[in-house]
């Protein structure tokens, strides 16, 4: 099991190191010269400097140096917690991070538990439901779910709950009261696809002989899908939500911007455009990072979830 | 005098689907007194699982009962509410049902499903449950049941988890037990411990049984009077002597005809003599093979999967290897294949030692043996056509094209005794034997010398394994086939062997003509594995009468 453990988190190491890699490969290589794209974002003009300005700039951001020397030294640097200054804010970048990093992890960790419940509770209705009409009509709805693009969502929770009703303000990063549209918004889609899938593993495990013996034991609808149908159901989505944090990353770039909210997303959004690229590296990282992490964990409770995996060999 | 416990008088169900109905059970009338022993015979098809759901109410929504009643204990239940059947299900009538390796839920330990039950009966939170767990866990003959208890079901082998699942049924106290197909997923042996067990429990308990079958062997052995099922209705219903020995209606003495325990010991058409100086076509020669085990403290890290195993196959010849689960036999026949390589020993293919011979130059050989495996529901892929499933090997080795192939699915499809027109159907639109009957036809395709034939016939009825039987000895009269037959059914292996080879546990047991290990077999295992096919019990009480009934293969090329 530790070997296993270790194996892992050696797995996971690569993946990170291998998305910053790429990340980095991908922003220096591209058409276009790394120095003027750095000084255009720091707000200054290549073509207006003499050439000893540029051979000073050059050393001032490293360029200067061979490409597998300026790598090492960025990974270096990132290896000792140094990622760098950001090019238009002027700080460096774990300051910046460390200002934005709680905002949108409020936001996603909220979104994902709101998602879960309301996507697993969406499913467990739908199954436990035996009049037809509304067992449909609730198994119609998480296609509804992720058809409905998240900024028209965002605005339509905008304009019914704060401009409407008031409940809640519309923008803004401070209070609980803040993140409940934000939130809402950005757990919908998910929710939808955990929904769907629930309800797929429902519809399996329900012709399982297992059921039927249950049901043969006396036991009442309502205790066998609790007892013996929703554990068994719901072992496909376990490997679904640690793919979906990817989504929450990037749709969080959405609602961030939506709901004028000072996170990540929207600080990668900027980044971006202005083409802060050790901002845009760090960011990078840290979300391969949350990825990275929360697939370890759900490796991690398959066994305890099903104990049929065990991280063993096994004969053939 | 007592109302019987089970009393079905004229019982109908009818399916829906897709505004067409269909009768599964027609005007069908039995009855079981308290104490009694029913078995329900009949083929797939025959509605017995439906009369089995329709017993506990437990029919699926889209089926009802149309006519007749239903009582239990007295209580008329044709159209009791879900409360009522609740209080029936389980504390009346309990059920063990069909194949245990997917019963019992696989996320939940065995004490905790065994509890649920007593929970059930006794109410919630009673304070004796975990003494009372292990006492029935003891009841059904499992070893340190404080062990089982705290296990999940895929740790436990097929027999022990029928042994937890009746637990489970015995564990609300009931009056009747309906046990549908108990130990058809099971070896010979196991199921034999498994019924005996079961029969024992039952008539310490003065309940009442009801035995589903497809095996006649079964269903005579066991019970107090048997009724045959054909298309959901009741064609025999009496006496297991009466119905054996007088069978009134044509299925009964069809089905008697096929199962493989009442006939008489017709030994397979006597073998070309193998010419003197001839090699065998198959050959293994002291072959050990072991796989690593996860290490555990206290047991070996190695299981010796076979040991110094050597067996020859010869041209028109079968050799049947048997044994239960865990034998070897699989490993064997993945041997043969050169899936594996063996630890130890040398494996030749005519002569031709293979056993080192890598993947590519191994890839001739496969045109020349071919597999035929358990499953026919799962060896076919189900998006292919019957067509191209069976020119597939044909395609593969790119030996025929357009017009030719065709033509050669077609002879493919005679060999096997399908008509053409089934070659545009898909693996759902077959039944389990013109499903197996694809699979033989693909395996010919390439006019293979050898065939390993894993368990061909176990996933089928009874009367069908007779016919695909049939069908496999008149393709290795025509054709001159080597087979490899791996079964754990002594009955299929008489009927078609003409070498046995038994093993246990990776050693050889016994290794001779068919005639000599099956006649008078000198191992005290082979004379259990034979004691253990159902049917004798039956058999010796009516001697006579059944030896004179004509051989399976005889009575088949008579029926068609």
């Amino acid at each position: 099991m530790s070997r296993y453990l270790l194996g892992r988190i050696g797995q996971a190491l690569l993946v990170l190191w291998g998305a910053y890699s790429i990340t980095y490969l991908i922003l220096y290589l591209l058409p276009g010269d790394p120095l003027s794209i750095m000084l255009s974002a720091a707000g200054m003009e290549i073509d207006a400097m003499s050439p000893a300005d540029i051979a000073k700039a050059k050393a001032y951001y490293g360029l200067d140096r061979g490409l597998l020397e300026q790598y090492l030294h960025l990974l270096w640097g990132v290896l000792h917690g140094d990622l760098g200054q950001s090019l238009t804010l002027a700080r460096p970048v774990t300051a910046v991070l460390a200002e934005r990093l709680p905002t949108t992890l409020a936001l996603a960790g909220s979104a994902i538990v709101l998602s879960l419940f309301g996507g697993v509770g969406l499913a467990y209705v739908a199954a436990y439901v035996r009049w037809q009409p509304l067992k449909v009509a609730l198994a119609r709805l998480p296609a509804l779910g992720f058809s409905v693009p998240v900024f028209w969502m965002g605005l339509l929770l905008i304009q019914v709950f704060a401009f409407t009703l008031g409940w809640f303000p519309a923008t803004g990063s401070d209070g609980i009261e803040s993140l409940v549209l934000p939130a809402v918004t950005l757990a919908i889609p998910s929710a939808a696809v955990y929904a769907q899938v629930l309800q797929r593993g429902f519809a399996g495990v329900w012709r399982e002989p297992y059921i039927v013996t249950a049901f043969a034991k006396g036991l009442s609808r309502g205790q066998v899908q609790a007892r013996h149908a929703l554990r068994n159901a719901a072992l496909p989505l376990l490997t679904l939500v640690g793919l979906q944090v990817g989504n929450t990353v990037s749709g969080a770039v959405l609602v961030e911007t939506i709901f004028a909210r000072n996170g990540v997303g929207r600080l990668v959004q900027e980044a971006v455009l202005r083409q802060d690229i050790p901002l845009v590296l760090a960011v990078v990282a840290v979300s391969a990072a949350a990825f990275v992490l929360v697939n370890l964990v759900v490796d991690l409770l398959y066994p305890v979830l099903d104990p049929r995996i065990a991280h063993t060999a096994k004969v053939p | 005098m007592n109302p019987p416990l089970i009393d079905v008088r004229n019982l109908n169900v009818t399916y829906r689907a897709g505004g067409q109905a269909t009768h599964a059970v027609r005007e069908l009338s039995l009855s079981v007194a308290q104490g009694q022993t029913l078995a329900i015979v009949g083929e797939s098809g025959s509605g017995k699982t439906t009369l089995a759901s329709a017993l506990f109410g437990l029919l699926p929504s889209n089926a009802q009962v149309s006519a007749g009643e239903l009582l239990i204990a007295g209580q008329n239940l044709t159209h009791a509410s879900e409360r009522t059947w609740r209080a029936v299900r389980g504390r009346t009538l309990a059920l063990v049902p069909q194949d245990p390796m997917v019963s019992l839920n696989p996320t939940q330990r065995i004490g905790r499903q065994v509890a649920e039950s007593l929970a059930q009966a006794h109410g919630r939170r009673y304070p004796g449950v975990h003494a009372d767990v292990l006492e029935l866990l003891a009841e059904v003959g499992l070893d340190s049941p404080a062990l089982r208890a705290r296990q999940y079901p895929h740790e436990l082998s097929g027999g022990m988890r029928q042994r937890v699942l009746i637990a489970i049924a015995l564990a609300g106290n009931p009056r009747a037990i309906v046990a549908d197909e108990p130990t058809s997923a099971l070896d010979v042996t196991v199921q034999r411990r498994i019924l005996d067990h079961l029969e024992q429990r039952v008539q310490a308990r003065g309940i009442s049984l009801v035995i589903i079958t497809h095996d006649l062997g079964v269903a005579a052995d066991r019970a107090d009077r048997v009724l045959v099922m054909k298309a959901g209705e009741a064609v025999e219903y009496g006496a297991p002597a009466q119905v054996l020995a007088t069978p009134a209606h044509p299925y009964t003495r069809q089905l008697l005809a096929a199962a493989p325990a009442f006939a008489e010991t017709a030994p397979p058409p006597v073998a070309p003599t193998a010419a003197a100086g001839s090699v065998p076509l198959l050959a293994l020669d002291g072959i050990s093979k072991a796989y690593r085990v996860p290490a555990v403290q206290g047991s070996a890290s190695h299981f010796q999967a076979l040991q110094a195993l050597s067996l020859q196959a010869w041209a028109g010849q079968t050799l049947a290897i048997v044994g239960e689960s865990g034998s070897g036999k699989s490993t064997a026949l993945r041997l043969a294949l050169g899936l594996e390589k063996p630890d130890q020993g040398r494996v030749r293919f005519a002569g031709q030692d293979v056993t080192d011979l890598s993947w590519s130059q191994f890839r001739p050989l496969r045109e020349r043996m071919q597999l035929v495996q358990q499953n026919p529901f799962a060896a076919l892929d189900p998006r292919f056509t019957v067509f191209q499933s069976v020119v597939e090997p044909l395609v593969s080795f790119k030996r025929l094209k357009g017009a030719a192939l065709a033509q050669a699915a077609q002879r493919l499809m005679e060999q096997v005794q399908l008509p053409a027109s089934y070659l545009d159907r898909l693996p759902r639109e077959l039944s389990g034997g013109q499903r197996q009957r694809v699979a033989i036809a693909r395996a010919l395709a390439l006019q293979p010398q050898l065939l390993l034939l894993d368990e061909p016939v176990s996933a089928l009825d009874v009367s069908v394994q007779g016919q695909i039987l049939a069908l496999l000895a008149q393709l290795q009269a025509e054709l001159g086939l080597a087979y490899v037959l791996v079964s754990h059914d002594l009955a299929v292996v008489r009927s078609l062997a003409h070498q046995v080879l038994v093993l246990r546990q990776g050693q050889v047991v016994e290794y001779g003509a068919a005639g000599q290990v099956l006649g008078q077999p000198h191992s005290a295992y082979t004379r259990e594995l034979l004691g253990a096919i159902p049917g004798q019990r039956a058999a010796a009480r009516n001697g006579e009468q059944l030896l004179e009934r004509p051989a399976p293969m005889a009575a088949l090329r008579r029926a068609q």
